[in-house]
């Protein structure tokens, strides 16, 4: 459908007074807009991120068993008994079903990840509007204080976070929302970097003077004439984060500092009951969870990577450049910091760039 | 957005953003950018000491239910943790400021010892992974931006995806599955075989990185049991960082693989292995070299979770017994060396791109 229609699009000229319609919405944009390998690449994220989001939607209807469940019909499930049979992926040491707690261990992930990103959506948007609107000393302490944060090792900080929240330890919603406000706490520097600077730009606009100068007050400037332009490169560090939080949430609940097992199926913590398995052989246990880690990582970040490589003119597919429409946004946002050949917009450096104005 | 119209031509036209604005030199920004060392570590050791107390005291939590509560406020009293937040936090200060992060509640050892004895081993791991990172991802990158958008290329991409998509835990378990228990032909875990790890550490001077001490032993078998102990963590944890060089360098060989000079080169009849190796490889290694020092945190964080699962004896191996212990003194502490660590990482890869690299400095 998406590509019958591609030549099309690229005949219209793209003036910016073009209505918006359904075809210009993040995902369905960049869809429109890649060919080839990129294509291939993103629809592949966009299938397994499916999966994972319908699994953690279905899993009560899906799983054979609950995720604490450790008997049936007045029977103890065997412990470490291999895959097949009566349980698909086998049990665990605790007597556990390994399947059920796979499958209601994406439940657990995407009410992490969807809390997580929401959260820092939020505060990190509204602080990097302020700040880089407002600018003078409360932008300069800002930036340095998200420059430290974003410097220091995610997972640490989420261990210090959970600490903080919860003493370490607790019920499924206390579980999940101090592993998210943890990952929260983390990533809302990243938002805050792109907004601001998204915001320092904007406010030099023409249009920002026009409307000043027609008498807008500072709150319609700033939520009508800058936020509105400032968010194009959400979806991408969007994509980008919510992979990052469900790795930071594997690895709280590896350290022991996730949910509890009785609260809720959290993949981290199986994987960490797994590895002493592992030196008698037994595999299962570890297997799955890590699996399923690794392609709910592996969707949301196909998803991400391909549509920060479709905004970035110098990474898209050459014979997209002819067919590309719309805007384009100039920043590039990789987990590690935006790199561009000159390599002068590396995160660290920013707090410089604070500094010196 | 008019940069689209004119297609290739532009593509080619990767042109330096320089950000001279006169005034300054070297030493200007070398001095701002080292006091700038200073708020970075303040704000994170701030941070870290706010969170851990806003539970309460660290006796509590370490021993809480344990003992009887005129036992327990007496021991609060003694380690003085019922005075105001704000005295602690000058005295924690002062201390830090003295080199003294305080002492551990569970084995009551100086934490500045543990910080010593256990850091060496988290260094060796991360210098071993490096190596590996560097191995696999630089090379990888170049051909994937040779391949560029064929087969090749989004194959490599997708390893590089895999390599960040499996956390470190993960692939360590796999690797321990296939090479120590199915293949045996590597050990399990530990950093070296029990006999070894007895006769390094009885050795005068150790140095407490088992390979220099192992190779001033003089034992050709010592050392090669510390490099199979080694194998397996530092491939763990340098694919992780691996799949972020192969990104990075794929993403600046392609933009310098576009730029004039490397058409006048090829003009000139210069071999594209020479082309990609030289001519785009060299310039690309700027940007690299300053996210190196973003990929130091990033390798300590999964250094925590490489040495839990490979029993590893490091500072992340010892984190992670301390914080089942609920020892918040010692988890303060190694905390607030590794943000030290990070800012001073930080300054050093800042200070090499702006030598290399005289567009940085202003």
């Amino acid at each position: 459908m998406a590509a019958s229609s591609t030549g099309a699009v690229a005949a219209q000229p793209t003036t910016s007074g073009r209505r918006r319609t359904w075809r210009d919405l993040p995902v369905v944009h960049q869809l429109r807009q890649s060919v080839g390998v990129q294509r291939g690449m993103l629809v592949a994220g966009l299938v397994l991120t499916g999966i994972f989001v319908a699994v953690a939607l279905l899993a009560p209807l899906i799983a054979p068993y609950r995720w604490a469940q450790r008997e049936a019909d007045g029977r103890a499930f065997d412990t470490l008994s291999p895959p097949g049979g009566g349980h698909l992926l086998g049990t665990t040491q605790g007597g556990y079903d390994v399947l059920s707690r796979v499958l209601w261990g994406a439940q657990t992930a995407l009410e992490t990840m969807i809390v997580a990103v929401v959260l820092s959506i939020f505060v990190g948007v509204a602080l990097g509007l302020v700040s880089g609107y407002v600018g003078g000393w409360l932008d300069r302490v800002l930036v340095v204080v998200g420059d430290a944060i974003y410097a220091f090792p995610t997972l640490l900080l989420a261990i210090v976070v959970s600490i903080a929240i919860s003493g370490g330890q607790s019920s499924k919603w206390g579980g999940i929302l101090a592993a998210a406000f943890s990952i929260t706490v983390v990533y809302i520097p990243q938002y805050f970097r792109v907004i601001r600077s998204e915001t320092v730009r904007i406010k030099a606009e023409a249009y920002v003077e026009s409307a000043k100068v027609v008498g807008a007050s500072t709150s319609r400037i700033m939520f009508r004439h800058v936020l509105r332009n400032a968010t194009r490169t959400l979806p991408l560090i969007f994509t980008l984060n919510a992979s990052e939080a469900l790795l930071t949430l594997a690895g709280l609940g590896f350290l022991g500092f996730g949910i509890e097992p009785n609260s809720a199926a959290e993949w981290g913590y199986d994987l960490n009951r797994a590895v002493g398995d592992v030196t008698s052989g037994v595999w299962w246990t570890g297997l799955f969870p890590g699996l399923a880690i690794v392609l709910s990582v592996l969707g949301v970040t196909l998803v991400g990577e391909s549509m920060n490589d479709l905004a970035d003119p110098r990474l898209r597919g050459r014979r997209a450049v002819s067919a590309a429409s719309g805007t384009v946004a100039a920043t590039s946002v990789v987990p590690t910091g935006t790199l561009d050949t000159a390599g002068l917009e590396t995160p660290s450096r920013d707090a410089d760039e604070g500094f010196d104005r | 957005m008019s940069v689209l119209d004119t297609g290739d031509a532009t593509l080619a036209a990767v042109t330096p953003t320089g950000r001279t604005r006169g005034g300054g030199g070297l030493g200007r920004y070398l001095v701002i950018r080292f006091l700038l060392i200073i708020p970075t570590v303040f704000i994170l050791v701030t941070l870290v000491f706010l969170l851990m107390r806003s539970t309460g005291d660290p006796i509590t939590a370490a021993q809480g239910g344990r003992l009887p509560p005129e036992q327990l406020a007496e021991r609060i009293h003694a380690a003085g943790y019922d005075r105001p937040l704000l005295v602690q936090y000058g005295d924690y200060l002062g201390g830090l400021l003295r080199g003294d992060f305080g002492t551990t509640l569970s084995d009551n050892r100086p934490v500045t010892e543990v910080l010593v004895t256990y850091g060496t081993a988290t260094l060796e791991l991360a210098v071993y992974a490096l190596i590996v990172a560097f191995l696999v991802g630089i090379p990888l990158g170049m051909l994937a931006a040779y391949l560029r958008d064929r087969v090749g290329d989004a194959v490599l991409r997708v390893f590089a995806i895999l390599c960040y998509a499996t956390p470190v835990f993960f692939a360590g378990l796999l690797l321990k599955l296939v090479f120590a228990i199915k293949l045996g032909v590597l050990p399990v875990s530990g950093r070296a075989s029990t006999g070894t790890e007895l006769d390094l550490q009885l050795q005068d001077g150790s140095t407490g990185i088992y390979l220099i001490d192992a190779i001033r032993l003089g034992d050709p078998a010592a050392v090669v049991d510390v490099l199979q102990h080694a194998v397996l963590p530092a491939v763990a944890l340098g694919l992780l960082t691996a799949g972020i060089f192969l990104r990075l360098v794929r993403t600046n060989v392609i933009g310098t693989l576009g730029t004039e000079y490397v058409d006048a080169a090829r003009s000139r009849g210069v071999s594209e292995y020479r082309l990609v190796r030289r001519h785009a490889y060299r310039p690309a290694l700027i940007p690299i070299i300053t996210v190196i020092g973003l990929q130091i945190a990033l390798l300590l964080g999964g250094a925590v979770l490489t040495e839990t699962t490979f029993e590893w004896k490091g500072l992340g191996f010892q984190l992670a017994q301390y914080l089942t212990a609920r020892d918040f003194v010692a988890v303060q502490g190694i905390v607030a060396l590794l943000a030290v660590i990070v800012a001073v990482t930080n300054f050093i890869v800042d200070v090499l791109a702006a030598l290399i690299d005289p567009r940085v400095r202003y």
